[in-house]
């Protein structure tokens, strides 16, 4: 039997509220991490997964109490230790890497001094010993000439690099057990796939354990060997990660891969209902009561034990999990889109650019704007009534700089705007009459920023009707009655701050806001990735359900290629502000043939450790766009030579209606997909 | 929907708010002693005239200079006048001039703060360039030159302490303002098309009113400092007008023999300042603005 290295024991950690209960954020947790394997935890935000990875080092968040249990490591308890000794552990024996390795990194010291300070903490090498192992370290975390990058700042890194530079920083004291918190969330899905191959390899070179914490049940596939589950501050699966991902014997983890939209599967994945319990709200019974398909009885009153089923080798909390064993299939019951489209065209973008670059005085006086490499570039699209249009890419590509240009928010260095077939949209806000700014409509990506903190439910779904509709006293109300029956929201939400509202119901409000000006075209930024997966189906499901009452077209962006496969009927690559490939997302996702497509569905991550994603090309980041030529030439593996470099490549257009931007003939394009 | 329970808390009125605050700041022992020193000058302030023993203005050379008894609690001055009516009486000018320049102070600092911090640019550029040069005048030379040219009326003081005070809080405005215009809130009210001032009364005001109220507090606190030092260098309100800073700068040269005649309205003044001082800290914390107290989690 291998050795175990951490051992949780019965672990119980909580604060207490202003009327002095006690309040759990862990419950009785009892796991075992053992030496060189990577155990994943997910669970969505709030289950109390990142304090059981940072219990796992002693350390307890400020305000929060350890209230019964032990951290066990190198069998001494890490949760009773006194600091001195803790700081000999952490970082030599344990060491963490955070979220955001951007902030994790002190920004004037240079790279090579951080890593320096942590090698004199954590080890007994002397110095010239010491600067061979900081390039050792920048190598092994295969970042490009480790010279140059050691006296560079951590501004001076893009996020995936910054990100490694973290790995080296916690692989400098060879610690026996590495903890992840969410490594790759903020990364772009080249980056992302990137930096987890990289974590792979590290994990079975050095044979160091690690504990990675991830709400990414895609991620979480790509890297662990075993999965815990948490759910409301509870272990509620644990086991092998294969079985947990093909097999889910909990209804919550079965619910949740089946709310996971796929690239392989067209139309939305299904929504679990509800939402977790607040810490400090659980009753008696199962803490998954509530949105549980398989619930019983006496799933209300008593709560089920942690059970370990020997031939599985996995643990799970539930009384019904036999009734999902036979069942071990996961049914993905789609339902498909229905499309509704017409051929009117709604908004047409013709030669759109819009330039971020600070404006001379002279160009300030002309009130022009002159730039000749904008940021967005070429820009053009013809929207039908009734579609829905992706635009998808990576940071830095573009797509929510578009959305703005079309809300009217940001100027455009030229092109046109037509709304309708004959009307102009101006690219200023200001000269847009009111009706022009109703029929666009926003949603934003984080409905914490985006509502009012001050302003009741009823105040802020009131703003768009008294605006537009001047609308007053009891038919306003009824309207707003009306559009929050429309959301799935009850009347008794109007009085309500959106601090009093759960992720997924603030984005509802948000949407009822949207649709209260009765808009022609909704523009979605990346509307569902601030929430948990099984809210984020249930908002799309909801966008779908309005979009098929109302009519409206949306202008959907998202980084998350599967969510736009769920949901969109079109799909525009984006490429450092230049469209490499339009097309039906059918055919997009089915042969991506621009190269960038292909680069882009190849890293995404799917939550089945069969699907590795493929690694095209390397994932450098670009700062703006070249000169002149093909946008995608500085990371296209397929470059032809001085043909990209020198000239923009021509839109060919296929069989199936899909335009694609690239000097390759399409013949060849296509039959390389096919290998 | 089996979870909606779990949020009980509903829109409350405005008064149900407004205790909810007063109770959170007086559950906190400084909290607790500044609102009642600053309840208690107001409550002082207000029925003074009725309570007072003697006319604050009557001289009596007989009785100068008199030690404390029980006829004159607080002794009585160089002109035979009674300390404890002057006291009582002479907080009453400092606390409504004050109350009513810091009114002046929050309103035009702060609307001016929100308006530059909304618009940006250029405009907002040149307005606080010039309230920064304003900044770098000292306030009380000033003060003295639009009091000796102006006299020194209470009409001339509130609007002038009211305008020298404001400076600071226009900065104040304009951060918190800055830190609301960045939220996707604001340009979702842009984009729909609201006027500058709907949003700024709709959008921002509700969330930078809490910041600029407790700067406007902690303002409060040194106007008065500021106003009893030019009472003090004869510059305030004129005599006999009872007032702090005019009885301390009268009774300084007789402290040696008749300690009772300036540590009277030293008392008064210095307990308000500190009773304003822990209020508004209360009133920061209550509110949430001081992170250091934030609930866990």
């Amino acid at each position: 039997m291998t050795e175990i290295i951490q051992k949780v024991k019965n672990l119980s950690i909580g604060f207490k509220s202003k009327k002095g209960e006690e309040i759990l954020i862990l419950r009785n947790i009892s796991t075992n991490i053992k030496k060189g394997e990577t155990v994943g935890i997910v669970g969505e935000s709030g289950s109390g997964k990142s304090t059981l990875a940072l219990a796992m080092m002693g350390y307890v968040k400020h305000g929060l109490y350890t209230i019964d249990g032990e951290c066990e490591f190198n069998s001494s308890n890490l949760l009773k230790m006194k600091n001195r000794d803790l700081e000999k552990i952490r970082g030599r024996k344990i060491a963490m890497i955070p979220q955001n390795a951007g902030q994790a990194l002190t920004p004037n010291l240079k790279i090579g001094y951080q890593i320096d300070e942590a090698l004199q903490l954590h080890s007994d090498l002397k110095e010239e010993e010491r600067e061979q192992k900081i390039s050792e370290l920048l190598n092994k975390v295969r970042l490009p000439s480790p010279e140059t990058i050691a006296l560079r700042y951590p501004h001076e890194l893009s996020g995936g690099q910054q990100q490694r530079v973290a790995v080296a920083m916690a692989l400098a004291g060879t610690p026996d057990l590495l903890l992840l918190d969410e490594p790759t969330t903020g990364l772009d899905v080249t980056t992302q796939a990137h930096v987890l191959e990289l974590l792979n390899f590290i994990a079975k070179d050095t044979g160091t354990s690690m504990v990675y914490v991830s709400h990414d049940l895609g991620a979480i596939a790509q890297v662990s060997d075993r999965i815990i589950v948490m759910y409301s501050g509870e272990i509620v699966l644990e086991g092998p990660s294969r079985d947990i991902l093909k097999k889910p014997i909990h209804p919550y983890t079965y619910g949740l891969l089946k709310s996971i939209p796929k690239l392989s599967l067209a139309g939305l994945p299904q929504s679990m209902p509800g939402s977790q319990p607040q810490p400090g709200t659980m009753h008696r019974g199962c803490s998954f009561f509530d949105r549980c398909d398989f619930s019983e009885e006496k799933c209300k009153n008593n709560s089920p034990q942690l059970e370990y089923l020997e031939e599985l080798n996995t643990s799970v909390r539930c009384f019904n999990y036999k009734s999902l064993m036979n069942d071990s299939q996961i049914n993905q019951t789609v339902n498909r889109i229905k499309t509704s489209l017409q051929d009117k065209e709604i908004l047409n973008l013709s030669e759109v650019s819009i330039s971020y670059a600070k404006q001379k005085l002279l160009d300030q006086v002309l009130n022009r704007i002159s730039d000749d490499n904008p940021t967005v570039k070429d820009i053009n699209i013809n929207i039908k009534k009734g579609e829905t249009i992706a635009l998808v890419g990576e940071s830095g590509s573009g797509k929510s700089t578009i959305l703005k240009s079309i809300a009217g928010l940001l100027r455009t260095k030229g092109g046109i705007i037509k709304f309708d077939q004959n009307r102009n949209l101006s690219s200023d806000l200001k000269e847009r009459d009111p009706n022009d700014l109703r029929i666009i409509q926003l949603i934003f990506q984080n409905p914490d920023e985006s509502l009012n903190p001050n302003h009741t439910v009823e105040e802020i779904i009131a703003q768009p009707l008294k605006l537009y509709f001047g609308l007053k006293g009891e038919e306003l109300k009824k309207n707003i009655i009306d559009l929050l029956q429309k959301v799935r929201l009850g009347e008794f939400y109007m009085s309500r701050y959106p601090r009093q509202l759960s992720g997924g119901e603030k984005q509802r409000v948000a949407v009822a806001r949207a649709f209260a000006a009765k808009p022609d075209i909704i523009l979605c930024d990346e509307v569902t990735s601030a929430l948990d997966v099984s809210v984020q189906a249930a908002v799309l499901n909801l966008l779908q359900q309005l979009k098929e009452d109302f009519g409206t077209t949306y202008i959907f962006v998202s980084h998350d290629l599967a969510v736009v496969r769920a949901i969109s009927d079109r799909v525009a690559v984006l490429y450092q502000g230049r469209l490499c490939e339009v097309g039906p997302s059918k055919d997009v996702y089915q042969f991506p043939s621009h190269p960038y497509t292909e680069v882009l569905l190849g890293a995404v991550l799917e939550p089945d450790p069969d699907i590795k994603p493929k690694l095209v090309a390397e994932d450098i980041v670009e700062e703006k766009p070249p000169q002149k030529g093909c946008s995608f030439q500085g990371r296209c593996s397929r470059i032809l030579g001085d043909i990209c470099k020198n000239e923009v490549p021509p839109w060919q257009i296929t069989n199936s209606g899909n335009s694609i931007r690239c000097h390759i003939p399409l013949k060849e394009l296509q039959k390389d997909q096919i290998n | 929907m089996k979870l909606d329970n779990i949020y009980q808390e509903e829109k409350k009125s405005n008064f149900a708010k407004v205790s909810e605050i007063i109770i959170t700041m007086a559950s906190r022992p400084s909290g607790f002693i500044g609102l009642s020193i600053l309840i208690f000058h107001v409550i002082l302030a207000f029925i003074s005239p009725y309570i007072a023993p003697y006319d604050f203005k009557a001289i009596n050379p007989t009785l100068m200079l008199q030690a404390p008894s029980a006829e004159y609690w607080f002794g009585t001055d160089d002109l035979g006048r009674d300390v404890f009516t002057r006291t009582i009486l002479g907080g009453r000018t400092a606390l409504t001039i004050t109350f009513f320049g810091s009114l002046i102070a929050l309103l035009w600092g702060g609307l001016l703060g929100i308006f530059c911090g909304l618009v940006g640019g250029k405009t907002d550029d040149i307005v606080m360039r010039i309230v920064d040069a304003f900044l770098s005048i000292p306030w009380i030379l000033a003060m003295l030159l639009i009091v000796s040219l102006l006299g020194t009326s209470t009409e001339v003081l509130i609007p002038a302490l009211g305008f020298f005070y404001g400076k600071g809080i226009v900065r104040v405005a304009r951060a918190a303002t800055h830190d609301v215009i960045a939220k996707d809130f604001i340009v979702s009210a842009r984009a729909r098309g609201h006027s500058n001032f709907s949003i700024i009364w709709n959008e921002i005001i509700p969330n930078v009113r809490d910041a600029i109220l407790v700067e406007g507090a902690m303002r409060w606190s040194w106007m008065l400092l500021g106003f009893s030092s030019l009472s003090f260098l004869g510059f305030g309100v004129s005599p006999p007008t009872p007032d702090w800073g005019l009885m301390i700068s009268n009774a300084r040269g007789l402290m040696s023999f008749a300690y009772w005649s300036v540590i009277a309205p030293i008392v008064g003044l210095s307990s308000l300042i500190i009773g304003i001082n822990l209020t508004a800290d209360a009133f920061a914390k209550a509110l949430g603005i001081d992170r250091s107290t934030k609930a866990p989690v």
